[in-house]
């Protein structure tokens, strides 16, 4: 079990309390449809921030809802819902062909919601004059193969290599998807002199004041002091800047959807909640949180 | 009745502090024992070739702890070169030579700076320090082991300055008078006599100011740019470096526990806890050995 899942259980532990001091109260409003449930979510590291949003802010809508969230990966989340221990598993990637497989000889048939989508910005300072790169490209400068911003179409500099730490989840994702090219036998990682910033803040200060710097981030961190890049995803395709028409078009090369599974068709409180994840209200967070919103 | 009772608040009291002073070993060797049993599993679990391999990437299996030996070794050394200069010289200023008023402004003034927190310094450095580094020196980046050397020399500055004002305090007076009275010169008197006589005091200053800079984390998180680069010759001071102490830091909240990567994390702890003890160490029986020597030359 990961750190983080004890933490956010002592995180969700007030208000689990609350939530059962709230259910004592629900009976009296009387509405038939408030009826108390507890809905089980668990899985990628990805999107547990963005679950634990959605959870906490469902619940201050819904008192009689007690949703606990917890992280561990989305294979464990999968895992879970094979087992049959959530109600609803969060995942970064798709599930796989073995895991339906193994569902199924359970007697479970996963059912798939895209929640929100997850794309990445190359950002340089708007000082340097490139303005677009592919994605081979970028995966040998972070790779070290290309040292200096002449190679690529710049000026004679040095490039700097910022990157998030290596326990956050878009290093994970630009390791696999833009270093390793989507490959999974490329067993190649980032050039050792990588600097390794602990915060987004951190990424976006350096690129902001250093011309020599390249770094990447969630969509919503970006903001508009630093310059973002045209990415294509090889020589012959054509450059697309990130947003959120390109992301949810499929044009612009660093996306992935963000999924949530539910072991049969959604009913009851597990649908209602699922719906409220679709509607604007919902996704609104998705935007806050650094994702991009589904419509 | 009351001399009875008087000797049993005594007996009381006399334990409560043999206690407290107790406790701080208890809790040390708690602390040892934790490290060492959540720490050794390390050698076990990852081949010591690993361990002192040059690459450090965690989430693939690279555990060569060597850069951030190197890199903590790096920065905490230019942090005593910019450190210890400045901070006695300011110690013998304000003890020895400032008038009154200055002593007055002075002490307080090192004293707040001894008391800020160093997330704010690590603040000035993103934002001020590092952008300065790099046009001035025309870096590719100011995010450099040097910045983290100055952040930490400022933060052990008030340390060794405060400490070592103390120790200057307690040479008797009469020791200046007489060095004056033999006709010797203010600066000989300081250099000659009233530093040599505060020496150990001075040197216990020194090591806890090294203790200091060794020991910080989050400031130099933010300055050093983290990047996990073995340190080779004098450049390396204007080089990206990766601290033991940020990578604990980082990692540590997301690790998962009892893993190889978990057991090396507080593999790392151990050998920051044994370059601690040696600093100490070193601080005490230099200290211990000057007193003794100094003593038998002034009686």
């Amino acid at each position: 079990m990961k750190i983080k899942t004890i933490v956010l259980i002592l995180l969700l532990f007030p208000a689990l309390i609350g939530c059962a001091a709230g259910q004592a109260a629900t009976p009296s409003a009387g509405t038939p449809a408030l009826e108390a449930a507890y809905i089980e979510n668990k899985g990628s590291d990805t999107i547990v921030n963005l679950a634990l949003a959605w959870a906490e802010r469902y619940q201050e809508l819904h008192s009689e809802i007690r949703i606990s969230v917890t992280g561990g990966g989305s294979g464990t989340g999968i895992a879970a819902l094979i087992n049959g221990t959530v109600d609803i598993a969060n995942a970064s990637r798709q599930i796989s062909p073995e895991e339906i497989k193994e569902a199924g000889a359970k007697g479970i048939k996963p059912v798939e919601f895209v929640i929100a989508r997850d794309a990445i910005g190359v950002i340089v300072n708007p000082k340097n004059p490139v303005k677009q790169l592919t994605l081979p490209q970028i995966s040998a400068i972070y790779k070290g193969e290309i040292t200096n911003w002449k190679e690529v179409g710049g000026e004679d500099r040095p490039i700097v290599r910022l990157s998030r730490e290596t326990n956050s989840g878009t290093h994970v994702y630009f390791l696999e998807t833009v270093v390793r090219l989507g490959s999974s036998t490329d067993k190649s990682i980032f050039s050792p002199d990588t600097l390794l910033l602990p915060s987004s803040e951190g990424i976006i200060a350096e690129v902001r004041d250093n011309p020599n710097a390249i770094g990447y981030d969630g969509l919503g961190y970006i903001t508009p002091e630093v310059k973002t890049l045209g990415v294509a995803k090889d020589d012959r395709s054509p450059f697309v800047l990130p947003s959120v028409a390109t992301v949810n078009s499929n044009q612009y090369p660093i996306a992935r959807d963000l999924y949530m599974y539910t072991g049969k068709p959604p009913e009851g409180a597990v649908k209602t909640y699922l719906d409220w994840i679709l509607s604007p209200e919902a996704q609104k967070i998705v935007q806050e949180l650094g994702f991009v919103p589904i419509k | 009745m009351p001399s009875s009772r008087l000797n049993w608040s005594e007996f009381i009291i006399n334990r409560l502090i043999q206690l407290a002073g107790f406790s701080s070993i208890l809790f040390v060797l708690l602390i040892l024992y934790f490290l060492l049993s959540e720490g050794l599993p390390a050698l076990g679990m990852v081949p010591l070739s690993t361990l002192l391999s040059t690459r450090w990437y965690p989430i693939e299996g690279y555990f060569g702890i060597l850069p951030l030996l190197l890199g903590s070794i790096v920065v905490t050394l230019g942090a005593t070169l910019v450190a210890v200069p400045l901070g006695v010289c300011t110690a013998v200023y304000i003890s020895e030579v400032a008038p009154q008023w200055a002593k007055e402004v002075l002490k307080p003034l090192v004293e707040i700076l001894a008391g800020l927190p160093s997330v704010v310094l690590g603040f000035l450095g993103i934002l001020i320090l590092s952008p300065m580094l790099r046009n001035f020196l025309s870096l590719p980046t100011g995010l450099t082991a040097l910045a983290g050397s100055l952040l930490l020399g400022a933060i052990a500055i008030p340390t060794i300055v405060s400490i070592a004002e103390d120790s200057l305090n307690t040479v008797p007076r009469s020791y200046r008078e007489a060095s004056l009275a033999l006709g010797a010169t203010r600066w000989q008197t300081i250099w000659g006599v009233t530093v040599p006589a505060a020496r150990s005091g001075i040197l216990t200053a020194i090591m806890l100011g090294i203790g200091r800079a060794l020991g910080e984390t989050i400031a130099v998180m933010m300055v050093t740019g983290n990047a996990p680069v073995m340190p080779a010759g004098l450049n390396a001071l204007f080089l990206p470096v990766r601290t033991m102490t940020a990578t604990i830091a980082s990692e540590m909240g997301e690790v998962a526990s009892g893993s190889a990567h978990y057991h090396v994390l507080f593999f790392i702890g151990i050998v920051l806890f044994i370059f601690s003890l040696i600093v100490n160490v070193t601080a005490s029986t230099v200290g211990y050995r000057r007193t003794r020597r100094q003593e038998r030359l002034l009686s």
